[in-house]
């Protein structure tokens, strides 16, 4: 059984369509970057895989269910989602907030899996400060170490989970978008399914085997970089020119856009 | 940094192992200590005198030395200042934690039930009751005693659904509409009760000034009975929302990520609030400020998880409250200042060194 399966998925809101017949499926462990233009549908799609948003036609199944068919207490168990530009209101020190992620678990055990998941995104030490008071990155790190936990706690109890990353290394500097990357590669090879929306597009390239492109709502590619990542895509998608080269090691397409192209059909 | 690592080598010092140890286990009995010496000395002042060393026999707990005066203290403790004094904890908890609630729901400290509405919703409702419910009853079959609550529930309760329904729109609260919607959503009710002030006789026309001022003047044992169950149900609920209420502050969207029913978590606390507000000022009036002002404080000393919050902001409400009561019938003696003027001359200048100090985080 596959972790992810949408089959022909439209979501509209109201007269709006957000995405437009969808397809595709996630075999266990897989690592899949989304990415396509602003208003392309991204958001929409990892919303509706995370249960926020119901199918308007079509279906979602996370490890063969609907999204809306599990309690989300057990959903929670399953997937972990990581989402863009958390504000947190009260003063919650750091290590409260990651601990969130292990719910109502309590103990020694959780306190060392939280002060592990800070020392995996560079946050020794910074347990008993005030959320609030660390800059937009730290926070954005703070909460990866959050959803880390809730990950690792679901997976104890029913092996390998579903990760989503909105936007995952936005606010990060490069050293600190790598060591993302890295953990991800981890928790895949663990066995856990990720997918991430990524603005950009050599980190894509990077840290993903595969490569969705959303378009106007539709998939407009599907495969891995080498195969998605080229001129006509970042043409036709994009509506930019770009140099498309190769890194010489793995052959991993990397890209210098350096023009936008001046009719585009919107 | 550097301070937190080298902090750990040595034994804490004495001052911040006493700070532990009483925003930890010894919190509660912290509080409730507090709580009983305010109550002591509720019983103890008051327009009859009663020096404290006469309360135990008033009370039945030693043998009376004179046992007239002994009666008469008696008489005075036992129905008029401990109802009164009841009346108070039950209020003042409950004004404190609904208040925590709010805050907690709308992700927004500012957040307090008497200032955004829902007890003008309240008092306007209860208003509408003592108004046209008095032209519809016979003279021979008054209103029931309970009419006046469930009326000033149920309008605490549209109150805080329509004002959820336009501080909620999309996945952001925003602060400013919340605290304009609530405004706008209070001055609405008080033009309601303006008009109600307009059509109503003398007798009707006192009886609503007590709902806008607040009192606690009219306890008795009855109505303490009918209130300490809303109290009851309210600690009970605490287990199953503060852990909700907690992940909430993540936002809606992560709350539910994290295996929160986001939409049951609101129904429950909205009808919590209302239930809490509506009959806080069914029996009290309005009173503010209390609801802002406790959550606050304790989560400067204890921080913001709710399932220690919840509780506390009750024992810390319960306790300011009494006291705000306290000093309400005594400072101008043998006149009342009504408790709602206090609290609000108290807590509205407070509220204000809040907002200047909130105003980067409210977006205002």
């Amino acid at each position: 059984m596959s972790a992810i399966e949408v089959q022909a998925l439209s979501v509209r809101v109201g007269a709006k369509r957000l995405l437009e017949d969808v397809s595709f499926s996630v075999a266990q462990g897989e690592t899949i970057a989304v990415i396509g233009p602003n208003g392309a549908g991204k958001s929409t799609l990892l919303r509706t895989l995370s249960g926020e948003l119901g199918a308007s036609d079509g279906a979602v199944l996370l490890k063969g269910r609907a999204p809306q068919a599990w309690h989300p207490r057990d959903l929670a168990l399953r997937r972990a989602v990581l989402s863009q530009n958390i504000t947190v209101t009260f003063p919650f020190t750091v290590a409260e907030v990651v601990r969130m992620g292990a719910g109502e678990r309590r103990g020694k055990a959780i306190d060392a899996m939280a002060d592990a998941a800070l020392a995996a995104v560079d946050l020794p030490g910074f347990r008993d400060r005030i959320i609030g008071t660390l800059s937009g990155g730290e926070q954005q790190r703070v909460h990866f170490a959050r959803v880390m936990v809730q990950l690792a706690c679901g997976e104890a109890e029913h092996g390998p989970g579903i990760l989503l990353l909105d936007e995952p290394t936005a606010s990060l500097d490069l050293r600190h978008q790598l060591d993302l990357v890295s953990v991800a590669k981890q928790c895949a090879a663990r066995g856990t399914t990720t997918i991430a929306i990524v603005h950009d597009l050599n980190l894509a390239a990077l840290m993903a085997e595969r490569i969705i492109v959303l378009g106007h709502g539709r998939i407009a590619a599907d495969g891995p970089p080498a195969a998605t990542i080229n001129d006509a895509m970042l043409s036709a998608v994009f509506g930019v020119t770009a140099a498309v080269g190769r890194m010489p090691d793995a052959g991993v397409p990397f890209v210098l856009p350096h023009r936008a192209e001046k009719s585009r059909a919107h | 940094m550097n301070d937190t690592i080298a902090g750990n080598a040595g034994a804490p010092p004495l001052g911040a192992r006493l700070r532990a140890l009483l925003t930890g286990p010894l919190l509660f009995p912290a509080l409730l200590l507090l709580l009983a010496i305010v109550a002591i000395g509720a019983m103890v002042v008051g327009g009859a005198g009663i020096p404290l060393h006469r309360v135990p026999a008033a009370l039945g707990l030693t043998q009376p030395i004179d046992a007239a005066m002994t009666e008469r203290d008696r008489l005075v403790l036992l129905s008029v200042r401990l109802p009164r004094i009841a009346m108070a904890v039950v209020i003042g908890a409950m004004l404190a934690s609904s208040g925590a609630i709010m805050q907690g729901l709308f992700r927004n400290p500012l957040a307090d039930p008497a200032l955004v509405g829902v007890s003008s919703g309240g008092a306007l409702a209860a208003a509408t009751t003592i108004v046209i419910g008095d032209r519809l009853t016979v003279q021979a079959i008054p209103l029931p005693f309970a009419i006046l609550p469930i009326a000033a529930f149920l309008g605490s309760l549209v109150t805080t659904g329509v004002l959820q329904r336009l501080a909620m729109r999309g996945r952001a609260t925003s602060i400013a509409i919340f605290l304009l919607a609530g405004l706008a959503i209070a001055a609405l009710a008080n033009a309601g009760i303006g008009l109600l002030v307009f059509v109503a006789d003398d007798r009707q026309l006192r009886d609503i000034t007590f709902w806008l001022l607040g009192s606690l003047g009219g306890a008795t044992w009855e109505k303490v009975a009918l209130i300490a169950p809303f109290l009851a149900v309210l600690l009970a609920a605490v287990p199953f929302i503060g852990r909700g209420l907690d992940l909430l502050v993540l936002g809606e969207a992560e709350a539910f990520h994290m295996g929160v029913a986001v939409e049951r978590l609101k129904r429950i606390s909205i009808v919590l609030i209302a239930a809490m507000t509506g009959a806080a000022v069914a029996f009290a009036g309005v009173i503010g400020f209390i609801g802002i002002v406790v959550p606050h404080l304790l989560r400067i000393v204890i921080g913001p998880g709710h399932r220690r919050l919840l509780p506390a902001s009750a024992c810390l409400g319960a306790t300011l409250l009494l006291a705000a009561d306290t000093a309400a019938r005594t400072i101008a003696a043998p006149a009342e200042v009504p408790i709602g003027v206090l609290t609000a001359l108290v807590g509205a200048p407070f509220f204000l060194v809040l907002l200047l100090r909130q105003r980067g985080l409210a977006g205002l």
